[in-house]
């Protein structure tokens, strides 16, 4: 009797998760591709090999990929601080210091999530008044530079790190650790051979998330890029051109082409994850 | 399975009691009329809807506004939103939902041509004018940085290059002599938002020296407290936006219409900002804004027309804005290389 009610709830979960998928990614997939190959091979030739729009791909690309190197590097760091490091005791002032520091912690465990919370346009318009012509800080890097654009894709893609490594970090048992270094082993050590590879998943799926998000970044680009063509022009705003001009088949194309490179790109850090946690 | 069956039931009533609300009739004499129009109208239509409702033809009827750039909305209009009238930027926008059925193909076959709202071109610039720029050919000088929404997303920034192309046509008396301007003014611009309203909010976030915009767009920005000025120059184009009834809609949106057109909805517009049009006589009308509220739209010496002067936009679109050959969308692909 239990093992067939089990059955049936897992199977009904299974249903409802699958229609409920279907429903949202795999139909609406399946239509821009069909929609893509309705123009035949010819739309997709013309939209990869017209400068503007092969310009516009290698942009967003490049900018994508670094904004996911420094957040890999500074969202792990972030998660780390949050997670661990506590300041050390150095003299009488050690109590006021950890009672700020916990503070500190707590108001930026709150403030990581805001570019998630934030609609991305209002990002982008208090970007532009950050590093616009009008910038306090004296950085004129929007809207003509690719500066901004790499300011806005890294603003709104800095929580997926973060916020994958940091429960990791806070599950991982510190006792491992402890009897690492207790036999012996380096600070450092301990850090590539313990720490790192129960962490690793976490950072490589948080990098996913973000390289995919920095592909088709909109709303924040809308006011912080120019768009000139060849030079500050993302692909985003090219699909969106597209549209407007009911080209719809160059804009699926172009949308197959990003959904391509999306997965090459998690393929690809999902094989170097498994690399390097394999090598340690 | 009797679960699923009745997952499925729910999901289904819940699909077709979403489906059910989109539809209007055809002959009731109140409900919802639903006007689907281009972004600049969202503020403008606010007083006009409420004005309309209170009018005899109006009575009952509740009016519904849908706004964003006006091929995206032609393109809702075509996927099946609900609309009862369209109002968008560009004439080729509403052919097309006339070629797709959805408008009648005589839609532009009144007094007006099928336009129901006018304006035209003008430079916006930095409060204070701290570069002095009077002319189309201030907008040519080196380190003048240009703000206009980018052709290819934006009906607005047609309007915004044609007249530009139009004033170094007219100067220059060649097509020639048009492009090498052109290709100067490109060179110029150092932004190209994705929509009027965009270039607006950058522009006035301190990018560039000029905006070229419609306007009522820019007297709509002052009237809601922006700092910015602007320049009526002595040469520019007329923007005329059409509208149109869908098919099947009920007759109060035929009345919606022609209030639009009529002496007291032209009113309401031009208070914000946008030229009456021809022939409507709205009387005097202080438009908050203006750079002189009691003389708000100073004669423009030589004002072109889209007819007229660029031979209709079938035309003009295939020569200055076709994607791969258009004159416009050529210079605009090199300006940056």
């Amino acid at each position: 009797m239990s093992r067939r009610r089990l059955d049936r709830g897992a199977g009904l979960g299974l249903g409802a998760a699958m229609i409920w998928f279907s429903l949202l990614v795999l139909i609406p997939l399946a239509a821009i591709v069909v929609k893509a190959a309705g123009g035949g091979l010819a739309t997709f030739g013309h939209v990869l090999t017209e400068s503007e729009t092969r310009d516009a791909l290698l942009l967003t690309v490049k900018m994508s990929v670094l904004v996911t190197v420094v957040n890999v590097v500074l969202g792990t760091l972030i998660a780390w601080e949050l997670v661990r490091d506590r300041p050390r005791r150095v003299g009488g002032a050690a109590g006021v210091g950890e009672w700020l520091w916990g503070k500190v912690r707590v108001v930026v465990d709150l403030v990581i999530d805001i570019p998630f919370a934030l609609p991305t346009i209002v990002a982008g318009l208090v970007l532009l008044s950050l590093y616009g012509p009008h910038s306090p800080l004296g950085l004129h890097w929007a809207p003509t530079t690719q500066k901004a654009i790499l300011v806005a894709i890294a603003f709104v893609t800095l929580p997926f790190v973060v916020r994958t490594v940091q429960p990791v970090l806070e599950e991982l048992d510190t006792d491992v650790e402890d009897a690492a270094a207790s036999l012996g082993a380096a600070r450092f050590t301990v850090l590539r051979r313990i720490v790192l590879p129960a962490v690793l998943p976490a950072i490589f799926a948080g990098a996913s998330l973000s390289f995919a998000r920095g592909l088709s970044e909109y709303g924040s680009l809308v006011l912080l890029s120019s768009n000139s063509p060849h030079r500050t022009e993302t692909v985003s705003v090219r699909l969106f051109a597209f549209i407007e001009q009911s080209n719809t088949e160059s804009a699926a194309a172009l949308a197959t082409v990003l959904l391509v490179v999306a997965l090459l790109a998690i393929l690809v850090l999902d094989v170097v994850q498994r690399r390097v946690a394999r090598h340690g | 399975m009797k679960s699923i069956k009745v997952t499925t039931a729910l999901v289904a009533a819940g699909v077709l009691a979403l489906t059910g609300c989109g539809s209007n009739s055809g002959s009731s004499s109140s409900g919802t009329l639903n006007i689907v129009g281009f972004s600049v109208m969202e503020q403008a239509n606010q007083k006009v809807f409420a004005a309309f409702e209170k009018t005899a033809a109006g009575k009952g009827w509740q009016l519904q506004g849908s706004y964003g750039a006006s091929g995206t909305e032609r393109d809702a209009v075509l996927g099946g939103q609900a609309a009862d009238e369209v109002h968008l930027s560009l004439q080729p926008d509403v052919a097309k939902l006339a070629s797709a059925g959805k408008v009648a193909s005589n839609w532009a076959d009144n007094a007006t041509h099928g336009i129901c709202t006018d304006s035209v071109v003008v430079f916006g610039v930095q409060s204070g004018n701290p570069k002095n720029i009077q002319t189309w050919d201030d907008l040519l000088k080196p380190g003048v940085k240009i703000v206009t929404p980018d052709p290819g997303s934006s009906g607005s920034a047609k309007w915004n290059l044609l007249a530009a192309y139009g004033a170094y046509l007219k100067e220059t008396g060649s097509d020639a002599g048009a492009q090498a301007d052109m290709k100067k003014f490109m060179a110029n611009v150092v932004s190209w938002p994705s929509s009027g309203r965009d270039a607006t909010t950058a522009f006035e976030n301190g990018t560039g020296d000029v905006l070229l915009s419609y306007e009522n767009e820019v007297i709509l920005a002052r009237q809601s407290g922006q700092k910015l000025d602007y320049v009526d120059p002595s040469t520019s184009l007329l923007i005329e936006n059409p509208c149109a009834v869908v098919k099947g809609a009920p007759k109060a949106a035929d009345d919606f219409l022609a209030f639009q057109k009529s002496a007291a909805g032209q009113k309401l517009y031009v208070e914000t900002g946008f030229r009456a049009l021809p022939g409507v006589d709205v009387g005097q009308v202080s438009v908050k804004g203006a750079n002189d509220p009691s003389n708000p739209f100073p004669t423009i010496q030589n004002l072109q027309t889209i007819d007229a002067d660029f031979g209709g936009w079938d035309a003009a679109n295939t020569k200055y804005f076709d994607e791969t050959n258009g004159i416009l969308t050529k210079l605009k692909a090199d300006s940056s290389q």
